[in-house]
């Protein structure tokens, strides 16, 4: 970083008013990075920290006290048998996510890639869940899972009894996933499809001279010169999945038992429905290092995984 | 990949696109064709997916049994403040990071993108408690001020930043020599010529305003300061059953409107999204 005197001007340090050009930038540079420079201080950092402070201490809401315990919470967080089943909830709900939201991105993105008349329609309605209220398309999705609902009723025109989809283990997981993916997947699918056609032509066209079959053009050529995008997106995506917290209260609360309380909500839960404000801080932490190890992971992967990068 | 398609291979394709489409589209029709059913009609086999009879008396309902309008004003204006202040502080931030030289530029701009990697959720503890402290509990400050200065905006700086950075430093030294200052520099050359990356900013700051779930059901408590998604989930019978009709009609007063801005600028939407994306 090139410091800050460096540039101010012959003419100005000569006469050398304290306010020299480098001067005013420096402040004007201050001034526009203030509020969310504080922003970041007052609403994240000290959070952060007040997060970890309360992890150590014992905090009775209806009793008015507040102890420090040192590693107690800490202690309780391995000893947490529910743990286990939730940071299990966690990774299949993620790994769920994000495995079909990227499959099915990219399969819309070649789709949408192609020429065709009407594309641009196809674009939009695949993409018309995003703007959806979240807590609205979630209603609409927990109705048609009903027992009784549309799902089960279409499935029943074709003589299938269906399952009472949030009702049961697996079937509650499966459908928090799905309901998620279509939500969300078009976000995906434009990255995808942007990234797509900025493949040059000329590189398919080598391709097809050369004899090779599309499946070979896309492993090839099309997967490699994306890669930087299925980085980003699969960043983006497991990240969001970790922050999933409407649909789960909406569809199933967590249920059935704790099949489908992932960490979010469990901190949740503890925090705020069972005042265990010590306790929910200590889960904060480990879903902040959970975020952070995933994060610096994908990171590191992008020296191995990625073709280039622009 | 861009060969012409021979005329099977196309009805294919449009075939399974259709096919796709049909979880995409299928749940906003029914959730607007629930909403106007009878509630006997509401689970009748086989599925109607037209309406057999009409009752709108649903959406009398959205409104007596809540102060619907109240929360959907809540709502808006919450979603339209947090969006212009979002676009606010971080165009102005992403924009000295990226043409500002200052003392320390790059660690502050480090430790800012620390938001990135501390999702709200990690914080709602501590900023439940300070919010407490200050009075603000079931109030809108926190939904206002928290996502305008605090994580959610670093994403849209970042973008902004990326912006700025691929303008030509021609333009503002020209202004320079004029003896335009910093600020003026900033509103009368650089702002305007960002208005694709100000627009998608203003795309997701707004859904993701609009949407928010966690903070106001931690947040707030009486049904006047409630925020939409909340009040939706609020239409439940003397069990706790959700009384799917009105839910449904609720939930469409706030699906649709948002949707028919999205048909007519999807054009807008859709390519300011991706090339947010491309930059991000």
């Amino acid at each position: 970083m090139a410091v800050a005197q460096d540039h101010a001007r012959p003419e100005s340090r000569s006469s050398s008013p304290f306010w020299t050009i480098a001067r005013r930038d420096s402040l004007a540079g201050f001034l526009f990075i203030a509020p969310q420079v504080i922003g970041i201080i007052v609403f994240v950092l000290i959070p952060l920290g007040l997060v970890f402070w309360y992890s150590l201490h014992e905090w009775n809401v209806l009793a008015n006290t507040f102890t420090y315990t040192g590693a107690q919470n800490y202690r309780m967080l391995i000893e947490d048998t529910n743990l286990v089943e939730v940071l299990g909830a966690t990774a299949i709900f993620s790994a769920g996510l994000v495995v079909l939201n990227l499959s099915l991105a990219l399969l819309l993105a070649v789709l949408l890639n192609q020429k065709l008349a009407g594309i641009t329609i196809f674009r939009t309605l695949f993409f018309s869940p995003v703007v959806v209220s979240l807590v609205a398309w979630t209603i609409v999705w927990g109705f048609l899972l009903q027992k009784n609902g549309g799902i089960n009723g279409m499935l029943q025109v074709f003589g299938i009894e269906g399952p009472n989809w949030l009702r049961e283990e697996t079937t509650a997981m499966i459908s928090v996933i799905v309901v998620q993916v279509f939500k969300n997947v078009g976000l995906n699918m434009i990255l995808f499809l942007a990234a797509l056609q900025g493949v040059p032509n000329e590189l398919y066209e080598a391709a097809r001279i050369d004899g090779a079959p599309a499946s070979r053009q896309f492993r090839r050529i099309t997967l490699p010169l994306i890669s930087p995008t299925i980085l980003l997106t699969s960043i983006i995506t497991i990240v969001g999945s970790l922050q999933v917290f409407a649909q789960i209260a909406v569809l199933t609360q967590g249920g059935p038992g704790m099949s489908t309380t992932v960490l979010v909500y469990y901190l949740y839960q503890q925090a705020f429905q069972f005042h265990l404000f010590g306790y929910g801080s200590t889960l904060s932490i480990l879903l902040f290092v959970i975020v952070a190890v995933l994060t610096f992971a994908q990171w590191q992967m992008r020296k191995r995984i990625v073709f280039y990068e622009s | 990949m861009k060969a012409e398609l021979s005329p099977r291979l196309k009805t294919v394709l449009y075939g399974v696109m259709c096919v796709l489409l049909i979880p995409f589209v299928f749940p906003t029709w029914w959730m607007v064709t629930s909403s106007v059913k009878p509630i006997s009609d509401i689970f009748a086999f086989p599925p109607q997916l037209i309406p057999r009879s009409y009752d709108w008396t649903t959406y009398s309902k959205v409104f007596e049994l809540q102060p619907f309008v109240r929360q959907y004003w809540n709502s808006a204006y919450i979603a339209a403040i947090v969006t212009s202040g979002t676009m606010v502080v971080s165009s102005m931030a992403g924009y000295a990071f990226a043409r500002i030289r200052f003392p320390f530029a790059n660690t502050i701009f480090m430790i800012v993108l620390l938001g990135l990697l501390i999702p709200s959720e990690v914080t709602i503890v501590p900023l439940f408690q300070m919010f407490l402290k200050a009075g603000m509990v079931n109030t809108h400050w926190p939904l206002i001020l928290v996502p305008i200065f605090g994580a959610p905006s670093v994403f849209a700086t970042f973008v902004m930043r990326q912006f700025f950075v691929t303008l030509p430093a021609e333009l503002e030294e020209a202004a320079r020599v004029d003896g335009l200052g910093r600020f003026k520099i900033f509103r009368k050359i650089a702002l305007p010529l960002a208005k694709p990356a100000l627009a998608s900013v203003a795309i997701f700051t707004f859904l993701h305003s609009w949407n928010l779930f966690l903070e106001p059901i931690v947040f707030l408590s009486s049904a006047n300061k409630f925020t939409l998604p909340q009040a939706l989930t609020q239409y439940t019978d003397a069990y706790g059953g959700p009384m799917w009709n009105i839910q449904l009609a609720a939930a469409t007063l706030t699906a649709l409107p948002v949707l028919i801005v999205f048909i007519i600028a999807q054009k807008q939407f859709v390519e300011g999204l991706a090339h947010t994306g491309l930059k991000g």
